[in-house]
C-alpha cells in the first residue's frame, strides 16, 4: 500500500484530465479539455459524463440500502415468527432448545458470549494494533516497515478456518498452563475463576485469543493509514518544541488520529462479533450465563447458527434467523455509537470531513 | 481535510475488504462444516460392487438428494458403484444435515432426502402438493444402520461396562468420578481413578445425539427424564461440533467419554465401553452385534411409510445384541415424484436396499437392515410413482 502523503491535488488546482468526467460533479465544466476545445463544448461532454457518474454512484448507493432493508425485512419476518412460537422470554432466556417441546430459546447467554469474546479480542488487539502502526508509521526504518505492512496485510487473508484450528490443536493445548496461572493467582477477580480446574482450556478467553488475531490486520492496516496522514507539520511544530518522538506522538499523532483509531476499532470489532468458523472450531459452547471467561462454556450468536443451521428446520431455523437478527441490531448499535463518538471529535481532528 | 478524506476512503476499502472477505470465508467455512464428517473418514474401502448385477432399468441423468451427514460414507460408497455400473447417470448427494435436506426435499428442489429420523408428520404435510404431485405425500423408507459408539479415554481401563443408567447419570452430571460407586459395582475388577468425568457431546444439532438421547431415555427412563433431542438438552459437559471433534476430544482429553459412530472409534483406535444390557453377558459394539439387536425392531408407519420404532433395539435383553443404535432413512414421494427423475430413483433407491448395496458399506461402520425389513423396503420402492 502505498504512502497516502502524495494525495490528489486539493480541488481548486484546475488539473486538465483526460477524460471527460472528473471525479467532483461541480468541477467538470471548469476544467479544461482536449487541449483547446471550447468550453461551452467541453460542458456538454462533461454534462453526459457527469450524468453516468451520477448514476452509477447513486445506484450502488441505493443498491446497498435496498439490499441492507431487505435482509432487515427478511431477518424480521422470520424472527417474529420464531418469536411468537417461544415459550421463554426472548431475551432473558439463556437456553436454546429449538427441538424440545415447548420450544423455549433465548439470546441471553449467546448474546452475552458474543459481546465477552469480542470485549476480551477488543482487550488484547487494539493496544498492540495502535504499537504495531505506530512502529510501522513513526520508529521502523522505511524498508522493515513496508515488509512488516505487507506482513500484517496478509495476515488478514488467512482463511478463518485456518486460525480456528489453529486455535483448536495448537492454542488451546498450550493454554492449558496460562488458565491455571491466571486462576491460581487472579481467580479472585472472579472472571479468571475456574469452576474446574483442568478442563480443556476451549473457553470464550481462548476464542478472544484467537480472534484478536484476526482483528489485528484490520486494526493495524487502517490506523497505519491514519497515523502517516498526521500532517508533517503538526509532527515538526511538536518537535520544535522540544518534544521527544514518544510525546510527539501523544501530542500530534494520537489526538489527530483518535476518531480514525476509533473507526478502526469499530471495523475489528465487526469482525469479532461476527466471526462464525474460528469460534465453532475453538468453543465448547454451552447455554448458560456463565461470566468465568476460563470455564468451557458460553456461545455466541454466529457459532450457535453455524453449529445448529444444518439440523434445524422450521420454526429451529426462525430462531436462529432471530439470533442473527440481534447480532444485526448489535452490530448497528456498535457503529451507531462509533459514528457518535467521530462525530463529536470531528471539529478537533478534521476526520469525517 | 482532504488528506483524511482519503485516508476515510481508504479505510473504508480496507474495511469493506474484510467485510468481504469474511464473508466469502463464512461461506466456505460452513460448507467445510457441514461435509466434515463426510470428508474425515474415508469413503473408500467399500467393495467395488460387480457392475454387472446392478440394475439400471430406465435411470438415466441426474439424480439430486440431500441431507443426513451420518448415512453420507455410505451413499458416497453407493453413488460410486451406482454411477461406475450405469452409464450417464450421476447421482449427487449433499451432506447438509438431515434437518436442510428435508427443508430441500419439501421445496421439491431434490428427488430424496436422507435422514437420521423418521419425518414428523408436521413435515409430511408440507410435502403434500409441493414436492409431491398428484395426492402424494413423503414417506420414510429405512435404509441402513449404524451402531453408537461410546469412546472413552482412561488409561489402564481396557473393558470397561456401563449400561443404560450408568450412561444416563454421567451424561447429565450425576456421576462426577471414574471411581463411582455405580461404575464399580458395573467393573469390579477394573482399577478406577479418582479422575473427573470430562463428558462431550455434539454442540451441532445431530441424529446421533436424537438417537443416543432416545436409547437413555428408552432403557434409563429413571436417569433420564428429558425428550430425545437432536440439540443436547441436559445440563454440562463439553461440547465440539461433528463426530469426527468428539473424537477428537476424547482421543485427547483424559477422563473423557463421548459417542460417535463406530467408525471413527476404530479410525482413531479409541476405546469403546462395553454395554451391560441384561443379557448374559456386557456387548461389544459391533456392526452384528447392533443389527442383532434391530432384527426384532417394528414397523410403526402405516404402508407404504415404513417408519421404525426402535425401543425394542434399545431395550433389548438378547445375548450379543448392542442397544445403541441408529437407522437412517431415504425419504421420497409414495406417488407423485417428479416423473424426470423417478426412474433414476427407483433404480438407485433399489440397489442401495438390495443385499449387495446393504453389505458393500459394511467395512464402513454399517449394518445391513434385517432381511424381513429389506423385503417391505423393496415392496414400498417398487410402489413408487
Amino acid at each position: 500500500m502505498e504512502t497516502p502523503r502524495d494525495t490528489s491535488a486539493p480541488p481548486s488546482d484546475p488539473q486538465p484530465s483526460k477524460g471527460s468526467q472528473s471525479a467532483a460533479p461541480n468541477l467538470a465544466g471548469s476544467s479544461p479539455q482536449r487541449g483547446g476545445s471550447s468550453l461551452s463544448d467541453s460542458g456538454r461532454t462533461g454534462r453526459r459524463g457527469d450524468a453516468i457518474f451520477k448514476f452509477a454512484s447513486s445506484g450502488s448507493g441505493v443498491a446497498l440500502l435496498v439490499i441492507m432493508a431487505a435482509i432487515a425485512a427478511f431477518l424480521t419476518v422470520r424472527a417474529v415468527s420464531a418469536i411468537s412460537a417461544d415459550h421463554g422470554n426472548f431475551l432473558t432466556t439463556s437456553d436454546w432448545q429449538t427441538q424440545a417441546d415447548p420450544i423455549t430459546f433465548g439470546i441471553a447467554a449467546i448474546a452475552l458470549g458474543t459481546l465477552i469474546s469480542a470485549v476480551v479480542a477488543m482487550v488484547i488487539a487494539v493496544p498492540v494494533a495502535l504499537g504495531i502502526a505506530l512502529f510501522i508509521s513513526h520508529y521502523a526504518p522505511r524498508r522493515i516497515a513496508q515488509a512488516l505492512g505487507y506482513v500484517v496485510d496478509l495476515l488478514a487473508a488467512v482463511p478463518s478456518i485456518v486460525f480456528g484450528l489453529w486455535g483448536a490443536l495448537f492454542l488451546v493445548p498450550h493454554m492449558i498452563g496460562v488458565n491455571a496461572w491466571l486462576n491460581q493467582y487472579f481467580g479472585w477477580t472472579y472472571i479468571f475463576h475456574q469452576n474446574e480446574p483442568g478442563t480443556q482450556p476451549r473457553s470464550l478467553f481462548t476464542v478472544g485469543i484467537v480472534l484478536a488475531i484476526m482483528i489485528l490486520p484490520i486494526i493495524t492496516a487502517v490506523s497505519r493509514e491514519i497515523f502517516l496522514q498526521v500532517p508533517r507539520a503538526h509532527e515538526e511544530a511538536a518537535l520544535a518544541l522540544g518534544a521527544t518522538r514518544w510525546e510527539m506522538i501523544r501530542t500530534a499523532v494520537i489526538p489527530f488520529g483518535r476518531s480514525g483509531i476509533i473507526s478502526a476499532s469499530m471495523l475489528g470489532l465487526g469482525r469479532a462479533l461476527g466471526e462464525t468458523m474460528a469460534v465453532a472450531t475453538v468453543l465448547s459452547p454451552s447455554y448458560v450465563i456463565n461470566l468465568h471467561i476460563l470455564d468451557p462454556a458460553g456461545s455466541t450468536i454466529a457459532q450457535t447458527i453455524a453449529n445448529q443451521f444444518g439440523e434445524s428446520q422450521g420454526t429451529g431455523r426462525d430462531a436462529l434467523i432471530a439470533a442473527g437478527l440481534v447480532l444485526f441490531v448489535i452490530t448497528l448499535l456498535v457503529n451507531g455509537a462509533a459514528r457518535l463518538i467521530i462525530a463529536r471529535r470531528k471539529e478537533y481532528s478534521g476526520a469525517d470531513a | 481535510m482532504k488528506l483524511q478524506r482519503n485516508g476515510r476512503t481508504k479505510a473504508l476499502a480496507i474495511g469493506a475488504l474484510a467485510v468481504v472477505s469474511s464473508l466469502t470465508l463464512a461461506a466456505c467455512g460452513s460448507d467445510n462444516n457441514s461435509n466434515s464428517s463426510a470428508s474425515s473418514s474415508p469413503a473408500a474401502g467399500g467393495s467395488s460392487a460387480a457392475a454387472s448385477s446392478i440394475a439400471c432399468s430406465g435411470a438415466s441423468g441426474q439424480l439430486l438428494g440431500a441431507g443426513s451427514t451420518a448415512q453420507a460414507n455410505a451413499v458416497t460408497q453407493w453413488v460410486k458403484d451406482f454411477q461406475a455400473a450405469c452409464s450417464g447417470v450421476t447421482v449427487n448427494y449433499q451432506a447438509t444435515g438431515s434437518g436442510a435436506g428435508i427443508t430441500s426435499f419439501q421445496s421439491g428442489k431434490v428427488a430424496f432426502a436422507g435422514s437420521d429420523a423418521a419425518m414428523k408428520p408436521a413435515d409430511v404435510a408440507k410435502t403434500e402438493g409441493t414436492a409431491c404431485k398428484s395426492g402424494g405425500k413423503g414417506i420414510n423408507i429405512p435404509m441402513i444402520g449404524g451402531p453408537i459408539a461410546i469412546g472413552y479415554n482412561l488409561p489402564g481401563v481396557s473393558n470397561l461396562v456401563l449400561d443404560a443408567p450408568t450412561l444416563a447419570q454421567i451424561f447429565t452430571g450425576k456421576i462426577a468420578k471414574w471411581d463411582d460407586a455405580a461404575i464399580k459395582k458395573l467393573n469390579p475388577t477394573a482399577t478406577l481413578p479418582s479422575l473427573p468425568i470430562q463428558t462431550f457431546h455434539r454442540s451441532d444439532g445431530s441424529g446421533t445425539t436424537a438417537n443416543f438421547t432416545a436409547y437413555l431415555a428408552a432403557a434409563a427412563p429413571t436417569d433420564y427424564t428429558l425428550q430425545p433431542n437432536k440439540l443436547w438438552a441436559a445440563k454440562g459437559g463439553q461440547a465440539a461440533n461433528g463426530s469426527a471433534g468428539l473424537a477428537a476430544q476424547v482421543k485427547q482429553v483424559q477422563g473423557s467419554i463421548s459417542y460417535f459412530e463406530l467408525s471413527y472409534a476404530t479410525q482413531q483406535n479409541i476405546t469403546t465401553a462395553q454395554i451391560a444390557t441384561g443379557a448374559s453377558a456386557p456387548v461389544a459394539v459391533s456392526t452384528d452385534a447392533a443389527s442383532k439387536a434391530i432384527a426384532d425392531a417394528k414397523v410403526t408407519g402405516t404402508a407404504p411409510d415404513l417408519t421404525l420404532d426402535l425401543t425394542s433395539a434399545y431395550t433389548t435383553k438378547a445375548d450379543g445384541a448392542y442397544p445403541i443404535d441408529l437407522v437412517t432413512y431415504e425419504i421420497a414421494c409414495d406417488k407423485g415424484n417428479a416423473p424426470a427423475t423417478l426412474p433414476t430413483l427407483k433404480a438407485f433407491l433399489n440397489y442401495i436396499s438390495s443385499t449387495q448395496g446393504q453389505t458393500s458399506v459394511a467395512s464402513l461402520g454399517y449394518f445391513p437392515l434385517p432381511a424381513s425389513l429389506q423385503a417391505q423396503v423393496k415392496t414400498t420402492i417398487n410402489g413408487l410413482s
